[in-house]
């Protein structure tokens, strides 16, 4: 396997060497890449979308229909998880493992239907257990709403700053699996439960691709964002940057929700008893 | 709503899978009925679609309602239009064919599995109908995650198998996305027609010619060309039947049509054929293929594996037929991506049928099949004839055309190679016809199951067969009229006689 | 010789790329364990993109934010001249958001994958699972 691995990066390597002679220096402003599309890009997209972050602009709504794909891609990358790893729940034996917090002793308990342990003394564990350092966990109770609020505005400011929807969801989804790492996967789940997430995702999805077919409805092409101008009241140029905004939210739901699906999958291997 | 069919086609199956992964949480029994009004909606709006391009010239639609380069926009042509009707009537019937075998294999999963199934279907007509290379990529990686994800649900080896096939499948992406950053980094521009305008003054540039190489060498990873086909009898063996019946017929068809596309629309044929220098190895490389392909399969232990091994060879004719430079050779190769579908789909719904019934697929397990169950095995009769390739059943016709054009390019391997995998065919499929007909029907059969009563499958699973089957025969009748209407405007008239 | 090395210094970042493309491709098909060749794939993936990322790069060119366009209705405010030349390509950005979030699409199918042929093989290694198939 390794001579066949050197023969494949040398012959790649000689093909890609060979192509070098002809690149553009790097950062050369008269390269074809720069004179071609782009400049139409960076001089209009103010005045046809009034968006002025051009990356936002060209990702929302000049490739609209790329950025709506993605977001199936990772909506179909969560539910690929889900579908190799969920096991049922009905066929385990409910082992759980409890913890005297005073005396620091261990129990395991085969859980019957008629003795639930709800002591007030006793913690609840996993099977691989590590301390819960109580700084820990208060630290990350406090620092969770501030990462979601900044993830929020990471989303809804992206017309105007570095951000937009998948990055505002990816910090999202961090602050759910935070709350899953710092406490455990239980908690995680107490607050946004399979399900939640589960249908979260689609519905993120569907918001992009259900504003596309809007447009369409409305007589227009599919995404073209000049048709909610009827429905917002407002100039069809306002209206891009408007429906640039609602399709960012969308984006943001079906990252996050997404984010949290795939961990809480892979980390309980699909069992959603106890994670890492 | 007719000017829009492009835009629906894409969009009706992607919302309806998000639909039915909703509608999988709460009340799983409607997940199916959705995905059949999806799916005949897209197989509607396909044959739609194929009628108005066959009166005028080409449709381009405009999404975002920008204008190319500047937004995406989709070039639907003859050969798309054909590609799509394939894929749209493939995905249909496989639906209908297979869902009792979904019911069994994934009782409570049905949801997922149908949001994977549409999202499948809605890659691959997004792939035939985008005229932006950066979006085929999107949609490649669409329909690649699915179908790892659903064949990794088969049994034993299935999770090794995807594996692997994620591994060469990101590779071949790769690939893919870096020939189209050089070919941006030339050109400037992501759309096909507009970089095939561009390129007539960049023959000369050596990253032009490492961009073509790239994606050729990334595209011919994803659709099994030999020697990087290793990953494709692990992974559509072990893959669940109702999974098998559905990518066999139609991943590697649709990366031929990627090839295709990028030889002849984006790569103009002018710099495909002459500057390029590569048409010889190629066929000579499918040569290679298309006997590797009829040798493996030989050897192979049971009757799905020989089955994709035959894919492999097929796959080497039409890569072949594609590079002979002549207008013979590229129409056999069109003609070839709709026939193999089809002819792979009737076999491997086929088999489809013995799995659901007997649980097995080694060769013993067909002992006797023509008494039990006659409908199948005619309908598996019928598939084998076509692979064989005898009259009247397009299979025939299609190797008819590969090898004039052959022929007349002088290419006199490529026609001993396709004649010599015809003849390995016959003993392939003949061995199977003699084991289901003239074999008792053993005592022990299946695997394991000691008392299984064997009668013919549900007539959910036999009629979209023999609809298959019919179709093979009238696909055959009617070749003049596809090749005339169908094809001949797609073959650019500067690949010469 | 000072003309190879000019070469070399004046496209560093091509080289840059070509190295850890073929690190990524040299791990995928040469090491052993399962995880292993996740990572490579990752590597391999990286690479594009900081190729994709640094076409778009030009002399003395900021990043795509046009400073005055604040507000509702910021495209009325017109005649400010906004020049090609001082915005760095955001064409190759873009298209790179996209391949990032499919390469951790794909990331994340991979390690469910792997932890599937974990539970079935108990092993990671590609030839102590191959030694078990054969067996069989």
């Amino acid at each position: 396997m390794r001579a066949l691995g050197i023969i494949v990066v040398i012959l790649t390597g000689a093909v890609l060497l060979y192509a070098l002679g002809d690149f553009p220096s790097w950062a050369d402003p008269t390269s074809p890449a720069h004179k071609h599309v782009s400049p139409a890009y960076i001089e209009k997209s103010l005045e046809q979308t009034s968006v002025p972050n051009i990356v936002t602009a060209v990702l929302a709504d000049y490739r609209g229909y790329d950025t709506m794909f993605e977001t199936t891609v990772i909506f179909g990358a969560g539910v690929v998880c889900f579908f190799l790893l969920r096991t049922p729940r009905k066929d385990r034996a409910r082992v759980r493992r409890y913890r005297h917090v005073l005396t620091g002793m261990t129990i395991r308990v085969k859980e019957t239907r008629k003795t639930p342990l709800v002591l007030e003394e006793f913690e609840r564990i996993d099977t691989l257990w590590a301390p819960h350092d109580l700084i820990i966990k208060t630290a990350c109770r406090i620092l969770i709403p501030f990462i979601q609020l900044f993830a929020l505005y990471v989303i809804a400011h992206g017309h105007h700053s570095p951000g937009g929807g998948f990055q505002g969801g990816v910090i999202l989804g961090a602050s759910l699996i935070l709350l899953a790492i710092s406490h455990d996967l239980r908690t995680a789940l107490g607050r946004m439960s399979e399900r939640l997430h589960a249908i979260l995702c689609p519905i993120g999805v569907f918001i992009y691709a259900g504003t596309g077919a809007l447009c369409l409805a409305l007589g227009f092409n599919f995404l073209d964002y000049g048709a909610l101008a009827r429905i917002l009241h407002v100039d069809p140029v306002t209206a891009r940057s408007h429906g640039i905004l609602i399709v960012e939210i969308g984006v943001g739901l079906a990252v996050m929700a997404t984010m949290v699906w795939i961990y809480s999958n892979i980390s309980s291997k699909g069992k959603y008893d106890e994670g890492l | 709503m007719s000017q829009h069919f492009p835009a629906l086609l894409v969009t009706v199956p992607l919302l309806s899978a998000l639909l039915i992964s909703i509608v999988g949480w709460l009340y799983k029994r409607l997940c199916f009925p959705i995905a059949v009004a999806a799916l005949s909606v897209t197989a509607y709006s396909s044959v739609g679609l194929l009628l108005s391009v066959m009166h005028e010239k080409e449709i381009l639609y405009r999404l975002g309602g920008w204008e190319p380069p500047w937004g995406i926009a989709y070039r639907v042509d003859h050969l798309s239009a054909l590609v799509l009707v394939v894929v749209s009537v493939v995905g249909l019937l496989n639906l209908i064919a297979t869902q009792k075998s979904i019911q069994e294999e994934f009782p409570e999963k049905t949801g997922a599995f149908y949001t994977l199934y549409v999202l499948l279907i809605t890659g691959l007509l997004g792939i035939v109908v985008t005229g932006d290379v950066f979006n085929l990529y999107v949609l490649l990686e669409i329909t690649a995650l699915t179908g790892y994800g659903l064949i990794a649900m088969g049994e034993e080896h299935a999770p090794l198998a995807s594996l692997n096939y994620v591994y060469m499948g990101t590779i071949g992406a790769c690939f893919y996305l870096l020939g189209i950053g050089y070919l941006y980094i030339s050109t400037g521009s992501l759309n096909m027609a507009d970089i095939a305008s561009i390129l007539p003054g960049l023959y000369d540039s050596r990253v032009v010619l490492a961009a073509f190489i790239i994606c050729m060498v990334g595209v011919c990873l994803k659709m099994a060309f030999f020697p990087l086909h290793t990953w494709l009898p692990n992974a559509y063996t072990y893959a669940p039947s109702a999974v098998s019946s559905l990518v066999a017929p139609l991943m590697t068809k649709v990366m031929i049509y990627v090839m295709l596309r990028l030889m002849l629309t984006v790569f103009t044929p002018v710099f495909t054929f002459s500057r390029v220098g590569l048409s010889d190895s190629m066929v000579w490389l499918a040569v290679i293929a298309i006997a590797m392909g009829a040798v493996l399969a030989l050897a192979a232990r049971d009757m799905k594996r020989m089955l994709t091994y035959v894919i492999v060879a097929e796959v080497g004719y039409m890569v072949g037929g594609a590079w002979l430079g002549n207008r013979a050779g590229m129409t056999g190769a069109i003609l070839h991506i709709a026939n193999d579908a089809l002819m792979t789909l009737c076999v491997f719904l086929a088999v489809g049928n013995i799995v659901y019934k007997v649980k097995g697929y080694a060769f013993k397990d067909l002992q006797g099949m023509f008494r039990k169950m006659p409908y199948t095995m005619s309908g598996l009769v019928a598939g084998a004839l076509s692979m064989v390739g005898v009259p009247p059943t397009c299979g025939f016709f299609s190797k008819w055309y590969l090898i004039s054009g052959g022929v007349q390019a002088g290419q006199y391997g490529f026609v001993a190679a396709l004649i010599f995998s015809s003849l390995i065919n016959v003993i392939l499929f003949f061995r199977i016809i003699e084991i289901g007909y003239y074999e008792p029907f053993g005592a022990d059969h299946g695997q394991g199951s000691s008392r299984v009563r064997t009668a013919e499958a549900p007539l959910t699973m036999v009629i979209p067969l023999l609809i298959v089957a019919g179709g093979l025969v009238m696909m055959g009748v009617y070749t003049g009229d596809i090749v005339a209407h169908v094809i001949a405007p797609v073959v650019p008239p500067a690949l010469g006689n | 010789m000072s003309n190879l090395l000019s070469s070399i210094v004046d496209n560093y970042n091509y080289l840059i790329y070509i190295i850890l493309m073929m690190i990524g491709l040299y791990a995928m098909i040469a090491k052993k364990n399962l995880v292993k060749k996740i990572v490579g794939m990752n590597v391999l993936q990286t690479a594009i993109i900081l190729f994709y990322v640094s076409i778009g790069a030009k002399k003395g060119a900021t990043i795509p934010i046009i400073q005055h366009g604040h507000g509702e209705g910021a495209h009325e405010m017109g005649a400010s001249v906004i020049k090609a030349a001082e915005y760095i390509n955001p064409l190759p950005h873009v298209l790179m958001l996209t391949a990032i979030v499919v390469a951790v699409a794909t990331l994340g199918v991979a390690l469910a994958l792997a932890i599937k042929v974990y539970d079935r093989y108990q092993t990671l290694e590609e030839d102590e699972i191959l030694a078990q198939i054969r067996e069989k």
